[in-house]
């Protein structure tokens, strides 16, 4: 921890030195977007400033330094996380990227779509009636509500794993959630509102015995923990720019690359093609096939730095520091015998975020009082509302942290909580 | 901070009216999308009057105030009555501060002034009042002439 300065990390963030209602922000909600770098905004800038062009046409100078420029990004991006930069999509966000599998998957289906496609890949992608797709009772709606969907199309039957009370997935009936009926199995890596780490190794291999693909939601974890999709064995994984320091409008689709090969498009047009006839058209090889349209190429840029901002850091040191500070709330939540902590008690299951309730104050009244004292949380069901049915709460309040957030923070949110009670008239014995 | 009166407390803690009652004519179901609030309203009214309202409101102390305060200012009056009511509440709540409210038609919902400020709070308030309204217009009622509605 020696080494992890995060005071020098804070000067790094020019939003971090504003005020909120004449108190120094204190913004405990990087879960839902991180605040970004001054050597981001400046990729962005200098982008625009020096070398804005449209890429992938490289007739002129500027055209070459455009298409530099997005593909140096993408390198950084595979990188990262362990892949190669052909295996690498830019998309608009997450979300996109999960609705890019199950549109891809869903039109697999069309007649012709996988000729030329081996065999046992084809089988793999082609959906219908009979087929199952698992997700968690865990998941962002981004997990959820595009698999209802694709099975609506397909008439296949979303099952899933239910959470235990303690906020982790219960996997006891793996092995017949996860059967020769399941195509998919999608997960996510690390929960958006309690901070559980899922075990990703028990799923690929449930997975992987009856050759069902796995989508891993990684939006919570590649900012906090190294991710490695080599050491993981997904077969798609997905996370988004604007939680990892990265600009907004700029998400991430990693594929296997012989499921990438095989998949349809989702969204097509120009730049996504290989030869265009009146009566039909042949596509590119991926990624370029997934990247229909102009692409956001200032904001792959602007995440091209904030992967070298993290890796700077060290992922470890972020993951350790993260530890630092889950550990710090928990405890200080311990203490308030009036705040119910939802998830995992322990720090090694858990990274990013702490949600809790205060048992008969609504959490918008919660997140109004700290709001009130400039601390910033998120309130509400945290598109996850199926997880909080399941934990029998109708909403709840979440701090969540980023690089640069401090233990000081984590003491000024714990004493503006102290005057819920004051305000609510909560019994605080 | 100005937003928690104590009778906005009060009614967070005893909800006036509160419960689903029968007889009614309409009842509407609304939610807040953003932080999950729900709030079924019942009217039922005969001729012009508003003889009932009657609510389950599941949320935050400010959605549940507007409940009870909708209830305590509603029942008894003029359908009109209630929707002169209806825009008054909702020209203070959406004026940004601007407008205070006069008691003499909204009653205790001028302890929800504060609200104005917060823009994000404005929906929790206004959710039992929307659900109010859409009640009205599945019980048969016209309320074209609100602002707004034409």
């Amino acid at each position: 921890m020696s080494s992890y300065d995060v005071q020098q990390v804070r000067a790094d963030f020019p939003v971090l030195q504003r005020e909120v209602r004449d108190k120094p922000l204190v913004y405990l909600d990087s879960g839902a977007t991180s605040q970004k770098p001054a050597s981001v905004i400046d990729a962005e800038r200098t982008y625009y400033e020096q070398h804005n062009a449209a890429v992938h046409r490289g007739a002129h100078q500027l055209s070459e330094e455009a298409t530099d420029a997005f593909e140096a990004a993408r390198e950084k991006v595979a990188t990262f996380v362990g892949a190669r930069p052909e295996d690498i999509v830019f998309t608009k966000n997450a979300t996109e990227s999960i609705n890019l599998v199950a549109y891809g998957l869903s039109n697999a289906s069309a007649p012709g779509a996988l000729d030329g496609v081996p065999s046992e890949v084809a089988e793999r992608l082609r959906i219908g009636a009979g087929d199952e797709i698992v997700v968690t009772e865990m998941e962002h709606h981004a997990n959820l509500v595009p698999w209802q969907e694709l099975c609506r199309r397909t008439g296949a039957t979303l099952r899933w794993f239910p959470v235990t009370d303690g906020g982790e997935l219960d996997l006891s009936d793996l092995d017949t959630l996860v059967n020769e009926r399941t195509k998919v199995v999608a997960f996510s890596h690390v929960s958006n509102v309690v901070g559980t780490i899922n075990p990703v190794a028990p799923l690929v291999a449930a997975a992987r015995r009856v050759g069902a693909i796995t989508v891993l939601d990684a939006c919570q974890s590649v900012p906090h923990l190294p991710v490695s999709v080599t050491e993981l064995g997904v077969d798609f994984m997905a996370f988004s720019g604007h939680k990892m320091l990265g600009p907004t409008g700029v998400g991430v689709l990693w594929g296997r690359a012989e499921l990438l090969a095989a998949l349809p498009p989702f969204i097509t047009g120009g730049s996504m093609i290989e030869q265009v006839f009146m009566d039909h058209t042949t596509y590119a090889a991926p990624p370029q096939r997934f990247e229909a349209g102009s692409p956001n190429v200032a904001q792959a840029v602007g995440l091209g730095a904030a992967v070298d901002y993290l890796s700077k850091l060290g992922m470890d040191a972020v993951r350790e520091h993260d530890k630092v500070l889950v550990q710090a709330a928990l405890d200080g939540l311990a203490k308030r015998p009036w705040v119910r902590v939802l998830g995992p008690t322990d720090v090694e299951k858990r990274c990013g975020a702490v949600a809790f309730v205060v048992d008969g104050v609504h959490p918008h009244d919660v997140g109004q009082i700290l709001d009130d004292s400039g601390i910033a949380v998120r309130t509400g069901h945290h598109c996850a509302w199926p997880l909080h049915r399941a934990l029998k709460v109708p909403a709840s309040t979440r701090a969540s942290f980023a690089a640069y957030s401090t233990v000081e923070e984590v003491e000024a949110f714990l004493t503006a909580l102290d005057r819920v009670p004051e305000v609510f008239g909560v019994e605080v014995a | 901070m100005d937003l928690y009166q104590q009778l906005i407390l009060d009614h967070s803690k005893r909800p006036q009216h509160a419960g689903l009652r029968e007889p009614f004519e309409g009842e509407a179901h609304h939610v807040n999308t953003t932080c999950g609030d729900e709030v079924t309203v019942r009217v039922h009214v005969d001729g012009d009057e508003v003889k009932d309202v009657s609510y389950d409101a599941q949320g935050c102390s400010i959605s549940v105030a507007s409940a009870s305060i909708l209830a305590e200012e509603v029942i008894g009056f003029s359908v009109e009555e209630s929707l002169s009511t209806y825009e008054a509440m909702r020209a203070m709540l959406t004026s940004k501060g601007q407008d205070p409210g006069d008691e003499e038609v909204i009653g205790d919902g001028v302890a929800l002034a504060g609200v104005a400020k917060y823009p994000a709070r404005v929906k929790c308030a206004l959710l039992p009042w929307a659900a109010y309204t859409d009640a009205l217009v599945r019980a048969g009622v016209d309320i074209s002439t609100v602002g707004g509605q034409r």
